[in-house]
C-alpha cells in the first residue's frame, strides 16, 4: 500500500486495518504524531488528510491510502501551519508539549477551512485534551490567528472560504475520521471530538 | 522502500553504536564529532569528558564542577545539563535564566538537557535530587547561580591569558569577554577550549550579581522548548528508538497481586501476525513484536488464568470485592480518634465551652494522573554487559539505585537516559508496581535485543498509582460572636508515602495531612489528626500532594463555620489572619484583582445567576489565594473566572509562573468538577479518558493572575497554585445553590439554579 505523507510517497507493509498512527510512528518513524488514548478521545494523534483534521489512532491505514497526509513534521512547509506555529511561539503555548502536535494540527485544519473563525467555530474545533491546562493560551493563539476575533470575522463573512481545500473534500475526510476501529476489549470511541 | 529502520526520523548510519536515532544527544554527538576540538567539553555525553571530569575533582561539592554542567560551542551556544527534569513546568528555561544571569550569557543561547545521574547534579539544599515538591528552583537557586559565576570566572581567566592582561582589566558582556582598555573582545565559544583546562575556582571566591542588576532573572524570558514542542520535534521516552529494537505490549492482571497461571491460547497468539514471542512477567503477560500495534493486538488476545496470591505473598493485594463507595463509607465510620499531627490549646475544653458546635464529614476522591504520555521504557543490554535505559523519571539517582537493586548490576554499568516528560504531575517516582522499566529489562534479557515497552492507555489506568482518598470528620466551635475558637479535623486516610512504603512510618505521613496542618488562621484551639486506614489501592504523589485535597476539605469547612456564625467568609479570613501582614496583603490582593470582594448571588450581564467563593492555601513554601465565580448550567457547575494571587517570595520567570497558575487552575477545576477514580469489584471502572473525564477546553475558566514578590523565602511554583482552586469553586457553589458541598467531584451533584 502506498501512502503520501508530507509530499513523499511511502510503500508500507502494515495490515489494512492497522491504525494510521502506528504506521506513521513505527513503520515510518515520524514520531511527532503522538499516541495518547487510542480511542479518539484526546486528539494527540491528529494529522491532516486532504487538509482536514483526522484522529489517526482510529483511522485504518487503508482509509488514508492515495490521499494527501500531512503530519506535524511538515507543518512549517504549509503557509497556514507556519502561521499557527508562529502564534504558538508568540503565545508560549506548550508546557509538556505532548498534546501540542495535535493542537497545532487542529488549529491548522480550522484555519484552512475558515480563515476567520468565530468564537463558536474555535470552540467547536479546538477540542483536544491538554492535561497541563494550556487551554487559555491555545484559545488566545487561535483568536490571534483568526484576525480580530469573532465579530470582525462575522462581519467580513469570511468563514468557509478556504481556497486550497474545497469544503466537500474536507467533509469527506471528516466523515472518515469518524470511522471507529474496534479496540479489543474496550468500548468503541464516542463520536464527537473530531475537529 | 521503507522498513523499520528507514524512517525519516532516523538520522543515518554515521555512528553504528546503536545510539537512539532520534534523541537530541545523537545530534549533539554528530555535531561534536566535527568540532570536538572547539568545545568546552563537559562531563557527560562524551567519553573523553566523562573521564576527564571524573579524574578532575572527586570531592567537588555538587553544583560546582563546571564541566559537568556546561559546554560552550564555537558558535557560542551553551549546552547545559539540568539537574531537574523538564516536563512542562519550564525548568529548563528557568535554569538557563539562572545560570545565564551569572555567566553573562543570554538564556536564548542555551540548549538544555536532563542531566544523567551523578553526584554533581545532587544540587538541592536538602541533599537530594528530585523533580518534585515544587523544589527545583527554590532549593538550587544559589548553587546554580554560583555555577554560572564560576564558569564566567574561568572564561575571564582564559581570556586574561590569551590577551596577556590582568584579569582585573577584563569584564564580560553577554557571550563574550571584553577588554575595555584595548577595545578587544573574545567570544565565549572561542575561549571555551582553553577555559576547559582552567581549574574550577574556589566556589566561595565568586561574587554573585546584585539582584537589582538582573537582566534575565525575574523577566518573562521566552521558553526554550516552545518551537520544538510546537513542531513535533521534542522527543519523549515513548519516541526513542535504537537499532535492532523490538517493542512490547503488556496485559496486567485485572487486580493487583494476582499472578500468571496458565495461558490458554499461547499457540494461537504466537501465530498472530508480527508476534516475536510471548512472555510471563510478574503479574502480567507480554507480547514482543517488531511493531507495537502487532504486540498490542496480540497481547490483548491472550487468555490468562490469573491466580490468587498464596499465603506468603507480600504483594499489596486488591480484593475482588473492593469498591470505592464502600471504602468511603468505611473511612467515614472507622472508629477511633486518630493520632495527633498538630495541636494547639485545648480543643476538647474549647468545644465544650463553645457557643455553637458544628460537626460535619467531608471527603475527597481517588484520582489518576492521566498525563498525556503513556508510560514506556526502553532497555538495551550492550555487548559488554552494560545496561542502558531510557525512561520517564523524576529522580534519576533514585531510579539508578532501583535498577541496580532489581538487576544486581553495579550502578557504574547502568546508563540511565531521562527524556522529556509528556506530563508528570507526580506520576514518575519509584512506584513498585507502576513502573514500566522492570518489564523492559526482563524482556530485553529474554529476547537478547533492545526492547521498548509501552503501556496502552488502558494498562496505564489499571496500574497508575492514585491520589489518596480521605474522609475528614470536622468539629468546629464558635463563640457568641460567631468567631471560630476551636477546630478539630480527624482524617481517615492512608498517605501517599505510607502507601508507597506499604507500611506506616515511625512518624505521621506529612503528605497525608499537609493542608489540614500548616494553616495560618489564628484559631486558638486546634487538633489535626490522622486515623490511619490502609487501602488496597496503590497510592502515589499527585500535583500538590496532600494539599491537593486537604485545602479543599479545610477551606470548605471553614466556609461552613463562617455561615453558621453569620460571618462573611472573606471578612472572617481577614479577621483570622489579623497581624499576618503577608497573608492579609495576599487576601486583599486577590479581592482587588477580582474587582472587589462580592460574594453574591448576583445576576450577571448575561442574565445568569452567579456567586463567588474564596479560599487560601500555603503549599510548598508559597502562599496562594483564589476567588472563583460560578453559575449553574444544565444542572452542572460552570466556572467563569478564577482570580489567583500568589506569593512565592521571589521569582525567576513571571510568564512561566502565569502559565503554571493556568495549568494548576485547570487541574484544580478538573479535580473539583469531574475527576474520580471509581473501583467496583476490585477493578477501576475507567480505563481511558472516555470514562475518566478530564477537563475539556469548554470547561476551562478565564484565569487572572497577580504575582506578589513579598521578599519572603522563595517558595515553589509548580504545585502551589492548585490547592486553593477546588475550595474556592465549591464555596461559590454552596453559596449559589444553598447546598453545602462536602465532597468532590461536583459532577456527583445535580444542581438546580
Amino acid at each position: 500500500m502506498e501512502l503520501q505523507i508530507n509530499g513523499k510517497t511511502y510503500e508500507v507493509q502494515a495490515d489494512a486495518d492497522t491504525p494510521l498512527l502506528w504506521v506513521i510512528r513505527d513503520e515510518l518513524g515520524l514520531t511527532g504524531t503522538k499516541y495518547g488514548c487510542g480511542l479518539a478521545q484526546c486528539g494527540a494523534c491528529s494529522v491532516l488528510i486532504d487538509g482536514a483534521v483526522v484522529r489517526s489512532c482510529v483511522m485504518p491505514v487503508d482509509g488514508a491510502a492515495g490521499r494527501k497526509i500531512t503530519t506535524i513534521e511538515a507543518i512549517e512547509a504549509d503557509d497556514i501551519g507556519k502561521r499557527v506555529v508562529a502564534a504558538w511561539v508568540r503565545h508560549q503555548v506548550p508546557q509538556c508539549g505532548y498534546c501540542q502536535s495535535g493542537q497545532v494540527m487542529a488549529a491548522t485544519a480550522l484555519l484552512k477551512q475558515k480563515p476567520h473563525p468565530t468564537d463558536q467555530d474555535i470552540a467547536a474545533a479546538m477540542v483536544n485534551l491538554c492535561r497541563c491546562g494550556t487551554y487559555n493560551a491555545i484559545k488566545a493563539a487561535v483568536h490571534d490567528l483568526a484576525g480580530g476575533g469573532a465579530d470582525q470575522a462575522a462581519a467580513a463573512g469570511a468563514a468557509g472560504n478556504a481556497p486550497q481545500h474545497p469544503a466537500g473534500k474536507a467533509a469527506a475526510a471528516g466523515a472518515l475520521a469518524l470511522a471507529v476501529l474496534g479496540t479489543p476489549g474496550h468500548a468503541p470511541a464516542r463520536q464527537g471530538g473530531e475537529g | 522502500m521503507t522498513n523499520l529502520a528507514d524512517g525519516p526520523a532516523v538520522a543515518g548510519e554515521a555512528l553504528p553504536t546503536g545510539e537512539p536515532t532520534n534523541i537530541s544527544r545523537r545530534r549533539f554527538l554528530l555535531a561534536s564529532a566535527g568540532v570536538a576540538a572547539g568545545a568546552l567539553v563537559l562531563g557527560f555525553g562524551l567519553p573523553v569528558g566523562r573521564a576527564r571530569a571524573q579524574g578532575a575533582a572527586k570531592a567537588a561539592a555538587p553544583g560546582t564542577r563546571v564541566p559537568a554542567f556546561l559546554e560552550i560551542r564555537p558558535d557560542n551556544t551553551i549546552r547545559l545539563q539540568s539537574p531537574f527534569m523538564e516536563g512542562g513546568q519550564g525548568i529548563f528555561t528557568a535554569m538557563a535564566q539562572i545560570v545565564g544571569e551569572e555567566l553573562d550569557a543570554d538564556p536564548a543561547t542555551f540548549v538544555v538537557e536532563n542531566a544523567p545521574p551523578g553526584h554533581d547534579y545532587i544540587v538541592m539544599s536538602n541533599g537530594m535530587r528530585i523533580t518534585g515538591g515544587s523544589m527545583s528552583v527554590r532549593m538550587s537557586y544559589p548553587t546554580m547561580r554560583r555555577l554560572g559565576a564560576l564558569a564566567r570566572r574561568m572564561l575571564l581567566q582564559a581570556a586574561a591569558e590569551r590577551l596577556a592582561v590582568p584579569v582585573g582589566q577584563l569584564t564580560t558582556e553577554p557571550g563574550k569577554v571584553v577588554h575595555a582598555a584595548s577595545g578587544r573582545s573574545i567570544s565565549y565559544g572561542e575561549l571555551a577550549p582553553h577555559a576547559l583546562d582552567m581549574p574550577v575556582p574556589d566556589p566561595d571566591s565568586v561574587k554573585l550579581r546584585d539582584p537589582s542588576q538582573f537582566r534575565w532573572i525575574g523577566k518573562p524570558v521566552e521558553r526554550l522548548d516552545v518551537h520544538a514542542k510546537s513542531t513535533g520535534k521534542a522527543v519523549y521516552a515513548i519516541d526513542v528508538r535504537v537499532e535492532g529494537m523490538l517493542q512490547a505490549a503488556v496485559q496486567h492482571a485485572p487486580r493487583l497481586g494476582l499472578t500468571v497461571g496458565a495461558i490458554r491460547n499461547e499457540g494461537q497468539v504466537k501465530a498472530m501476525k508480527g508476534v516475536h514471542s510471548v512472555h510471563r512477567l510478574p503479574g502480567a503477560v507480554a507480547v514482543v513484536a517488531e511493531r507495537w500495534w502487532d504486540a498490542r493486538r496480540a497481547v490483548e488476545a491472550i487468555q490468562v488464568d490469573w491466580r490468587e496470591p498464596g499465603q506468603d505473598s507480600t504483594l499489596r493485594y486488591m480484593p475482588a470485592d473492593f469498591s470505592t463507595d464502600a471504602f468511603r463509607e468505611r473511612l467515614a465510620n472507622e472508629p477511633g480518634s486518630g493520632d495527633d499531627a498538630e495541636t494547639a490549646g485545648d480543643v476538647a475544653s474549647a468545644l465544650k465551652g463553645a457557643h455553637t458546635v458544628v460537626g460535619a464529614t467531608y471527603h475527597s476522591q481517588y484520582l489518576n494522573h492521566a498525563q498525556l504520555e503513556p508510560p514506556s521504557a526502553l532497555a538495551r543490554f550492550n555487548a559488554d554487559g552494560t545496561l542502558e535505559l531510557w525512561m520517564p523519571n523524576q529522580a534519576p539517582e533514585m531510579f539508578l539505585a532501583d535498577v541496580a537493586k532489581r538487576t544486581g548490576l553495579d550502578p557504574a554499568r547502568i546508563t540511565l537516559h531521562s527524556p522529556l516528560l509528556g506530563g508528570f504531575f507526580g506520576r514518575h517516582f519509584i512506584y513498585d508496581t507502576a513502573m514500566v522499566y522492570p518489564q523492559a529489562v526482563q524482556l530485553a534479557k529474554e529476547v537478547g535485543r533492545p526492547v521498548k515497552v509501552i503501556w496502552s492507555r488502558e494498562e496505564e489506568f489499571l496500574r497508575d498509582v492514585l491520589r489518596p482518598m480521605a474522609v475528614v470528620r470536622f468539629r468546629g466551635g464558635l463563640d457568641a460572636q460567631g468567631m471560630p475558637v476551636a477546630l478539630e479535623a480527624v482524617s481517615a486516610t492512608e498517605g501517599p508515602t505510607e502507601g508507597i512504603s506499604n507500611k506506616r512510618g515511625e512518624k505521621l505521613d506529612d503528605s497525608a495531612l499537609e493542608g489540614l496542618t500548616g494553616k495560618a488562621y489564628a484559631i486558638p484551639n486546634r487538633r489535626i489528626a490522622q486515623l490511619y486506614v490502609k487501602t488496597p489501592a496503590m497510592l502515589g504523589y499527585w500535583r500538590s500532594v496532600g494539599n491537593s485535597m486537604n485545602d479543599f476539605l479545610y477551606e470548605t469547612f471553614l466556609d461552613e463555620l463562617a455561615d453558621k456564625g453569620g460571618q462573611d467568609p472573606y471578612e472572617l479570613r481577614l479577621r483570622l489572619l489579623q497581624g499576618n501582614e503577608r497573608l492579609t496583603h495576599l487576601l486583599r490582593a486577590v479581592a482587588e484583582l477580582s474587582g472587589g470582594w462580592k460574594r453574591g448571588p448576583f445576576t450577571a450581564e448575561d442574565g445568569t445567576r452567579r456567586a463567588r467563593g474564596i479560599a487560601m492555601a500555603s503549599p510548598f513554601g508559597t502562599q496562594a489565594a483564589v476567588i472563583a465565580e460560578v453559575s449553574i448550567e444544565n444542572g452542572q457547575v460552570r466556572v467563569h473566572d478564577v482570580w489567583e494571587a500568589i506569593d512565592p517570595g521571589s521569582i525567576v520567570n513571571p510568564a512561566i509562573i502565569e502559565a503554571q497558575v493556568n495549568g494548576a487552575v485547570a487541574l484544580g477545576l478538573s479535580q473539583v468538577l469531574l475527576e474520580e477514580t471509581v473501583y467496583k469489584k476490585g477493578m477501576p471502572a475507567a480505563r481511558n479518558y472516555d470514562m475518566y473525564p478530564i477537563l475539556t477546553p469548554d470547561r476551562m475558566a478565564r484565569v487572572h493572575v497577580r504575582i506578589i514578590e513579598s521578599g519572603a523565602k522563595m517558595g515553589g511554583i509548580g504545585e502551589p497554585p492548585l490547592p486553593a482552586v477546588p475550595p474556592a469553586v465549591a464555596n461559590a457553589v454552596s453559596r449559589l445553590t444553598g447546598q453545602r458541598i462536602r465532597g468532590m467531584p461536583l459532577s456527583r451533584y445535580d444542581f438546580k439554579a
